[in-house]
């Protein structure tokens, strides 16, 4: 590897658009990841994170802006990074027919490697699915295919790791497990750039992107992007909670209010109502127990609120 | 374990969902061991577990798409071990991969349904009307689904499940990967549902919608370990979330993930 690149960042993505007919699926992102960063990309489905991808892994080409992966151009020298990243796209890209052990063996022969020369990189993974190494990858589990998937990207040693929603669909134990491998393999030294629709998983990113309709909300680590909601945030509990968020909507100075599980999550104008005052409207609606505290926002709340203040600067 | 009187009419008024030791074997494998529980009318009730914990298999039999082992089960007031036809016209099912006709539009997509589940003709009209009305969506009546936003697709999926008015509808993991606030206005839509006396019998990854049930049950390898009201879960393992409720529980598992 050339030393000089060791300083740089290790993805570069300076103004890239990208659009399917009408559809801007990208507009105008620009990031850098450093090395050895857990790079978040967040957002829902149809926000732009695959296209992104794609963009990066030399698979479709921007209409425009540019971007370099270890230090390499995506359009000049896609040859060179396709040998140095690794890609788990969100749809499973393993061999149905072949088993589980052949999977991995064609991986490793298309980059002129062998399973024993990196198996440090992925043994506390492969371990988990070598019981089932000659069973065919169509017959394996969601899960297992999800494990599968990421040993195949990893066995090359690449530097930058690419997951494009890795832990969709899988239940919580099993995501924080997934996460836990991400971890390790950080400490290996190898960058990662994941999506996710998960924004609890924002918090175990060093940094995270908030994406929607093809453009970036916010670049930050997961602390400052909460500690700058600029609002107060309360909660509002009571018994009848489905009436109680109607009568928050009704509220003529309420900003802002959405169901939050157990409670409602609400901003107010602060400067034309008190929560007192609401305290006394919501009286007056016949919600006798009603609790309102101070809240922290969470990283969802923080979504919401930038995608709010984004519509009201079109107003 | 619930203890069910002996007096099964009397226990049953009032319960939309009615289980007592459902099982389902796969051959040597246990998928579903031994489930019971109640589900009252307009009962929000959230059905958790790890993937291969048994969800899939015992809302199957719940929504009648396959036998029991052994056990018995009513839902919507039919037996699922003989009546699974009735059941199946009675409830109304959504799942992440929306059942609508990309290619057909937003009206004819409604009608399709309300014939399927044989809505009389006189009324799918103006219900149609009534409910793009309410959801907005008046604009939208002759756009092809397939245009049509993610989340636009998720409450249009929702509507035209329950657009036969069911007793109880069925949703599996209906908000992946939604924007936050199409995820709760999602929720709205149910609670909606729940207050007009439709029971919510739903499946989810996420944890935080957990918390608008009005009760959870988490399954771990076949059995319901635990079935409560989220707080009294949270107060019973000491946790403040429903997220730590559930890896408390599913950490017990001891069958390799689905």
């Amino acid at each position: 590897m050339n030393k000089n690149n060791c300083q740089l960042s290790t993805v570069n993505c300076h103004l890239i658009s990208k659009s399917y007919g009408v559809v801007k699926a990208l507009e105008n992102i620009s990031f850098e990841v450093e090395k050895g960063e857990i790079f978040g990309i967040i957002g829902p489905d149809g926000a732009g994170k695959t296209t992104l991808f794609r963009i990066l892994t030399t698979l479709i080409l921007a209409d425009s802006g540019t971007a370099t992966v270890d230090g390499r151009d995506v359009v000049k020298e896609y040859n060179e990074i396709r040998k140095h990243v690794g890609y788990m796209p969100g749809r499973f890209s393993l061999y149905q027919d072949l088993t589980v052990e052949e999977n991995l063996d064609v991986f490793a022969k298309v980059f002129n490697t062998s399973i024993e020369e990196n198996y440090h990189l992925i043994k506390d993974i492969y371990v988990q699915i070598e019981p089932f190494k000659k069973r065919r990858a169509g017959k394996l589990s969601g899960g297992m295919k999800q494990k599968l998937a990421l040993c195949c990207a990893l066995i090359h040693k690449p530097s930058v790791l690419f997951l494009d929603e890795p832990t969709t669909g899988v239940d919580p134990v099993s995501r924080k497990e997934f996460w836990e491998m991400l971890k390790r393999l950080k400490n290996e030294g190898i960058t990662i750039l994941v999506s996710t629709p998960y924004m609890d998983e924002a918090a175990l990113c060093d940094r995270i992107a908030l994406i929607q309709n093809g453009q970036f909300l916010k670049i930050e680590t997961p602390e400052n992007i909460v500690n700058q909601f600029a609002q107060e945030l309360w909660t509002v509990k009571g018994v009848q909670m489905s009436k109680l968020l109607n009568d928050l909507r009704q509220y003529e100075h309420i900003r802002t209010c959405f169901a939050f599980g157990d409670t409602h999550h609400i901003t107010l104008e602060s400067n034309m109502s008190t929560v007192e005052n609401l305290q006394d409207y919501l009286q007056t609606k016949g919600h006798l127990q009603v609790e309102i505290k101070p809240t922290k926002a969470s990283i969802e709340d923080c979504f919401m609120e930038l995608t709010f203040e984004k519509s009201e600067s079109y107003d | 374990m619930t203890s069910i009187g002996t007096d099964k009419t009397t226990q049953q008024i009032g319960k939309v969902i009615w289980a007592e030791n459902l099982c389902k074997k796969f051959g040597a494998f246990t998928a579903v061991d031994h489930i019971s529980f109640e589900i009252e009318k307009g009962e929000i009730f959230g059905f958790l577990g790890a993937n291969g914990a048994g969800k899939t298999t015992a809302m199957r039999m719940l929504t009648g798409l396959s036998k029991p082992t052994s056990g018995k089960g009513v839902v919507a007031g039919f037996d699922i071990n003989t009546q699974s036809e009735q059941i199946k016209k009675n409830i109304g099912y959504m799942s992440q991969k929306f059942a609508l006709y990309e290619d057909l539009k937003v009206w004819e997509n409604i009608r399709l349904y309300a014939g399927i589940y044989g809505v009389p003709k006189k009324e799918i009209a103006p219900r149609t009307d009534d409910l793009l009305h309410r959801l907005g969506f008046e604009k939208e009546k002759d756009t092809l689904v397939k245009s049509l936003p993610l989340g636009w697709k998720q409450k249009l999926a929702f509507s035209v499940a329950i657009f036969h008015e069911p007793k109880i509808v069925f949703l599996d993991e209906p908000t992946g990967g939604v924007d936050p606030a199409a995820r709760r206005n999602f929720w709205e839509m149910i609670y909606q549902a729940a207050d007009r006396g439709i029971t919510v019998f739903v499946t989810t990854h996420y944890m935080d919608e957990a918390e608008y049930c009005n009760r959870v049950s988490i399954m771990v390898d076949g059995r319901i370990d635990a079935l409560d009201t989220p707080k009294n879960l949270k107060d019973q393992f000491n946790a403040s979330t429903m997220d730590e409720v559930f890896h408390h529980l599913a950490r017990k598992s001891t069958r390799n993930a689905d």
